[in-house]
């Protein structure tokens, strides 16, 4: 048992130091380009230029303004995106028919580019906060309703057999059955929506908004101002690591329990 | 008194998919079972012993005929009378061990002194040391071994068996058919039990009723007349094999049926 965990626990800590060489070189390779002056800063500033514009920036109110925004436009679209989409994958996840029915509808719609169509979205609800909204809800209601239906569906029918001649009540297997049984998948699917409403709301900021976080980074790059626009963009790649190492650990505790 | 279980011309056709015909699985079946007594059904497989097993415990209606379990006629589970052990463990694997007793006690309904009565369950398979591990910490041995206790501790008068020992090795299969024995005859409960292995058939039941290919009929039924708790010795003594041999007997023909059956149906898909 010792031996195993010691094996484990090597094999863990190479994985780490990969992991962290990965991001060595990352840095050192940003470092080495623009030191030695191969690119124009006006495409990669230095690591300098950056950490001083995102000193300045961080400290303006417009800063925490946009952050704002985007927060409360992601929080609306996911919380969308999730209620509908569990609801829906609930039902259909639950009727063979159902599931046979509207999964590969619903799967080849999130094969198709929905990007597309926001400008028809923008049209519909405007430059502001509706229509990232609407875009984000959408595009993040796919993974979380296909993941639902798939953890629904898959609910071994053994287990319910058995609690059938048991005597359970549909509630009963609703809670000890279907619920557990499908959670696992469901949180997978909830972590994958959150990142893709996430990244939607971000990309339809970015291609036509008046506020948030994607805006101002498309605005300081139509100024050709760089570092301003990498400090926003170290700012997002930050978050977004923080919300997938909170998201897995999430995750790995509720699947566990 | 009248018989625990009694199965009275049943039938049961299921639907051919995709334009086949009809296929009839049980054909004109009867049959009654005394209480406390142990009965194997035994046929080639495909011959519908396992759907005979779900019609008399209420999860499938049979297309024809009844089932009555004591003096109520079967409409659908009966939770308090009769309780299911399948081929495959159903301990829910996000529940421990005493935590699936629990669930499957409040299915029943019995929501007082299930701890002491589970563990109790558990300890009468020598199990008892597993309550708070979850299914994927056991073996599928240990697992079946559980779902035994639980099948037990459920307090039925019935125990229908859906070939509770096919996925063991066959020494697991020896001690935990021994087990059964020993249980059945402290509990007196009444069990059917389906499998296609012949020796188990012959160890542990009381009576074989020994099935025909498909459509289902009952082809014999052979007594065995030894006394509860049985051990594996029973099958060195001659008259084990005497009955095994005469269960081939009957059981040979048929197998040879199902896979002739199997052929064609084969040879028509590839043709």
């Amino acid at each position: 048992m010792l031996a195993q965990a010691n094996a484990q626990l090597r094999l863990t800590s190479i994985v780490r130091a990969i992991q962290l060489g990965v991001v060595v070189i990352l840095f050192g390779g940003w470092v080495l380009i623009t030191s030695s002056h191969a690119v124009n800063p006006l495409f990669l500033p230095g690591p300098l230029a950056v950490a001083g514009a995102l000193a300045h920036l961080t400290v303006t109110k417009a800063f925490w303004g946009a952050v704002g925004v985007t927060a409360f436009t992601t929080a609306v679209a996911y919380a969308i995106a999730v209620t509908a989409g569990i609801v829906m994958g609930f039902f259909i996840g639950r009727s063979p028919t159902l599931t046979a029915a509207y999964r590969p509808v619903l799967a080849g719609m999130f094969a198709i580019p929905i990007t597309l169509f926001f400008p028809l979205f923008v049209v519909m609800f405007g430059l502001g906060p509706g229509s990232k909204i609407a875009f984000g809800a959408l595009y993040g209601f796919f993974p979380v309703v296909l993941n639902t239906i798939a953890g629904f569906a898959g609910v071994e029918p053994l287990f319910l057999r058995s609690a059938r001649s048991q005597g359970a009540t549909r509630i009963q297997a609703l809670r000890h059955i279907f619920v557990p049984g499908a959670w696992p998948v469901v949180l997978s699917g909830l972590r994958i929506g959150f990142f893709i409403t996430f990244a939607s709301v971000l990309g339809g900021e970015t291609l036509s908004s008046a506020s948030g976080v994607g805006h101002a980074i498309a605005h300081e790059a139509d100024l050709l101002d760089s570092p301003p626009m990498f400090a926003w963009i170290v700012i997002v790649l930050v978050a977004s690591v923080a919300l997938n190492l909170t998201l897995s650990f999430i995750e790995k505790r509720a699947v566990r329990s | 008194m009248p018989p625990a279980i009694t199965v009275d011309r049943v039938s049961q056709l299921f639907a051919g998919s995709n334009g086949a015909p009809d296929a009839t699985a049980l054909d004109d079946i009867s049959l009654d079972i005394n209480r406390g007594e142990f009965v194997c059904l035994l046929g080639p497989s495909g011959c519908g012993k396992s759907t005979l097993l779900n019609i008399i415990g209420g999860l499938i209606a049979p297309t024809s005929g009844g089932v009555t379990v004591g003096e109520t006629p079967v409409r659908g589970p009966l939770p308090r009378d009769v309780a299911f052990v399948f081929q495959e463990s159903t301990l829910l694997p996000w529940y421990t061990v005493l935590e699936n007793f629990r669930v499957s006690l409040e299915f029943q309904d019995r929501k007082t002194g299930w701890r002491e009565h589970s563990l109790a369950a558990l300890s009468s398979v020598g199990m008892e040391g597993f309550a708070n591990f979850y299914p994927s910490a056991l073996s599928i041995g240990m697992k079946q071994r559980i779902n035994m206790a639980r099948g037990i501790a459920l307090d039925t008068g019935i125990l229908l068996m859906d070939e509770p020992f096919a996925a063991l090795d066959e020494q697991t299969r020896l001690v935990l058919g021994e087990d059964l024995s020993v249980l059945l005859a402290r509990t007196g409960k009444t069990i059917v039990f389906v499998t296609h292995s012949l020796a188990e058939a012959v160890l542990l039941a009381d009576r074989i009723v020994v099935m025909t290919a498909r459509p289902g009929k009952v082809k014999a039924i052979i007594e065995v007349d030894e006394p509860h708790p049985r051990s594996p010795d029973f099958m060195l003594q001659p008259r084990f094999s005497e009955v095994r041999n005469q269960c081939y007997e009957l059981l040979r023909d048929e197998i040879r049926t199902t896979v002739d059956a199997m052929r064609e149906a084969r040879d028509a898909r590839a043709g």
